[in-house]
């Protein structure tokens, strides 16, 4: 052994033996850390999923960590859910899995599309028309809400004069939207806190009697998810090379063909990415399920929070709604990491 | 018209199939659906939403009734009976506060003059600095006056300190649980999917979790309570505790976005610069600041702002956590408008959402402006 080799006790556990590596001092300095946080994280989860298999005695009499040491697990929670009111825990179940795969369907379905039209096609919108939509909507508001006008008159009024200017006077103005005005625009819009125009959006379902219903849910949360579809999508789009779209529709095929048999399955890991992002959206949202559902369409975190009840909250049946509720997002987390990790990496990276 | 119709100058003669009408319309129809749904859920409530700040609603006999009462619903939650919940309620302010309001707006003042001496000056640039200006400085008297001056904070400054301290510390966790991951050490992978689960966990399920996890009597960390000594020790009567409690569970779910953005960032510097740095004897903070940083900066800035847009938001972990309480202490903004809601207040409530808007809007812009801009400067 020679000499530059042998090195003291200290130099052993505070030096690095080359630069790449690291020395042990700080190796272990960084494990504890990094356990530490894994606990940080594990802790809680692990705590719902075993207070879902305590009795309620179990839970009252402070708190016992380890099934079968501790105390003994019992399945009551479960059978009460699934046995007891089985009814009333499949049903915002069934709920919450229709509206999150209805909304992030035609969320993704429709956000791509514009998309992908957004990346490849120049639109030239007249801001003198944009000017006149916005005015016209305005001026509906005031005869319908003042002037006690009836709304399918006004509205109806409103787009005649509308498609009138669109046919004359529009022609004339000059300045335009590009499309990265209309990009912007559509991304921008999930800046707007729902709480604003969730009021608006009760008033209309109440109008055409759809509060409650799955279709007043997955028309809301598509919504507000599309924004977040446009702006994951594009750089998606953005990333194929032009020519492969160009010789399809040299050999004659039409821009819808060949965007659904040669574009979208080009972005396919793209798309699952948004996809998956969106559905975990959508399962977890609460807000507006506290608005605009009640009793029919309620989703499970609106049946999670309803759980708060007058005896204080159940914790033992309460975790277990929990643990049916989290299961799936976490399965699909751990199994599909890499996927869901990259359309978050997407949106953030690019700004 | 040969000529023409060869460099596509002229419309093709029109063609009755709906497959070539589609086709040439294309582009637009693609666009139609989204920009139909943004408008139907975005525009058209935004304007009718701004008519319902005006209004205040009453139930009459046979149904409701409208009064149009103007720009009242606004000042009740500035200066008049609603102050107390929005605004909240300003301790008496003393010479010491007086003196560090004076050196923040003398310090904004300054910074809008050196502005206008520079050569970027523009109009608006300036506008848009005495924006952010005037609402730093209405922020500042805000949290001097009920924070400091021993007042009592109302859902607008909860919002702030929620966004603020939450967004402040989920950030500096995710950089500093990103730099360890980007270090060579085994087990990597495995850490980096147990870090990304909270985010992905519901909301109103972290916030029962962490009623949970914070019940000292019969939760999880009750031994340590009485290792410590502690007696009585009841965080949800405590204004304090219980929004530390809400920043806890907000932290525990919002650190993973921090961390998978961040950990990207760091994996992508270049490892010649640090290498080169090393042998010319850098030390570690030393390599961070000059090669680490410039280089994550950018995508730091950005993560920031998007986590900002969404904090503004925070509704389901009050409301589950602590139902807003003691008093208004955890109340969000969100929460405060659906409280309204709920008592059937729809003027109020429209106008606390609009009020959102605005806070949210201007902080998010003076952000992008002012940080994530030079962030991106700074790459280059």
């Amino acid at each position: 052994m020679s000499a530059a080799t042998e090195r003291t006790w200290a130099e052993r556990a505070f030096q690095p033996k080359d630069p790449a590596s690291l020395a042990p001092a700080a190796k272990v300095a960084i494990y504890t850390v990094l356990i530490f946080w894994t606990a940080v994280v594990l802790l809680p989860l692990y705590w719902v999923l075993i207070t879902s298999f305590k009795l309620p005695i179990d839970v009252n009499s402070g708190p016992v960590y380890l099934p079968f040491i501790d105390f003994s697990p019992s399945l009551d929670a479960w059978r009460y859910l699934f046995v007891d009111v089985a009814r009333d825990t499949f049903r915002p179940y069934l709920n919450s899995v229709i509206i999150a795969f209805s909304a992030t369907i035609l969320a993704v379905l429709i956000g791509s599309l514009a998309a992908y039209a957004l990346v490849r096609i120049n639109f030239r919108v007249k801001v003198a028309a944009v000017a006149a939509f916005l005015g016209l909507l305005a001026l509906t508001v005031v005869a319908v809400a003042y002037l006690q006008v009836n709304w399918r008159i006004a509205t109806a009024v409103a787009v005649g004069l509308f498609v009138v200017f669109l046919s004359t006077g529009a022609r004339r103005f000059k300045r335009s939207f590009a499309n990265s005005d209309i990009e912007f625009w559509i991304i921008s819009n999930r800046i707007m806190p729902p709480v604003v125009a969730v009021l608006p959006i009760y008033i209309m379902f109440q109008q055409v009697r759809l509060l409650d219903t799955h279709v007043a849910l997955i028309a809301t949360y598509t919504a507000v998810n599309l924004p977040i579809v446009v702006w994951l999508m594009r750089d998606f789009f953005a990333g194929i090379p032009i020519e492969i779209e160009e010789s399809a529709q040299v050999d004659g095929a039409s821009k819808f063909r060949t965007f659904f048999s040669i574009v979208l399955p080009l972005v396919r890991s793209g798309l699952a990415a948004t996809f998956l992002l969106v559905l975990i959206l959508c399962w977890n949202e609460y807000l507006l399920a506290l608005f605009l559902s009640n009793a029919k369409a309620q989703t499970l975190p609106i049946l999670v929070s309803a759980q708060n009840g007058t005896r204080g909250p159940q914790w033992w049946y309460m975790s277990a709604i929990i643990v049916i509720m989290i299961a799936p997002v976490i399965a699909i987390a751990i199994a599909l990491q890499k996927h869901i990790a990259r359309g978050i990496l997407v949106g953030a990276v690019k700004g | 018209m040969a000529v023409a119709v060869a460099t596509g100058a002229i419309p093709a003669p029109r063609d009755t199939s709906l497959g070539t009408w589609l086709d040439r319309h294309a582009g637009r129809i693609m666009v139609l659906p989204a920009v139909l749904v943004v408008l139907a859920f975005a525009v058209f409530p935004l304007i009718l939403s701004a008519y319902l700040t005006m209004i205040r609603f009453a139930l009459a006999p046979g149904g409701f009734k409208l009064t149009f009462v103007g720009f009242t619903n606004f000042s009740r939650l500035l200066f008049g009976q609603q102050q107390y919940h929005f605004l909240g309620t300003f301790g008496p302010m003393t010479v010491p506060l007086w003196s560090v309001f004076a050196a923040i707006v003398f310090g904004l003042a300054a910074w809008i003059v050196r502005f206008v001496r520079s050569e970027e000056l523009s109009v608006g640039g300036l506008i848009g600095r005495l924006i952010t200006a005037s609402l730093s400085a209405g922020g500042a008297l805000l949290v001097l006056a009920t924070v400091f001056a021993g007042g009592l904070p109302g859902t607008l400054m909860t919002t702030l300190i929620y966004v603020s301290v939450g967004v402040a510390v989920q950030f500096l966790l995710g950089l500093g649980l990103a730099l360890l991951c980007a270090m060579p050490i085994k087990g990597r992978n495995w850490f980096r999917v147990i870090f990304f689960l909270p985010l992905m966990v519901t909301p109103v399920g972290i916030a029962y979790t962490f009623r949970m996890m914070a019940d000292l009597e019969k939760g999880p960390l009750a031994p340590i309570r009485f290792a410590l000594g502690l007696g009585e020790f009841a965080w949800a009567t405590d204004p304090w505790l219980a929004r530390m409690v809400v920043l806890i569970g907000d932290t525990w779910q919002w650190t993973p976005f921090m961390f998978i953005v961040l950990l990207a960032a760091v994996e992508s510097r270049s490892y010649e610069q640090i290498e080169a740095a090393r042998i010319d004897g850098a030390n570690p903070f030393q390599i961070f600041r000059h090669v680490t940083w410039p280089a994550i900066a950018p995508v730091a800035a950005t993560v920031v702002l998007i986590r900002l847009i969404e904090a503004f938001k925070i509704i389901d972990l009050p409301n589950v956590l602590t139902g807003g309480g003691p008093g208004l202490a955890t109340e969000s903004l969100t929460l405060h408008a659906f409280i309204a809601w709920r008592t059937q207040d729809l003027g109020g409530s429209a106008s606390i959402g609009y009020m959102l808007l605005f806070v949210s809007t201007i902080v998010c812009v003076s952000f992008f402006n002012f940080a994530v801009r030079r962030a991106r400067r700074y790459q280059v």
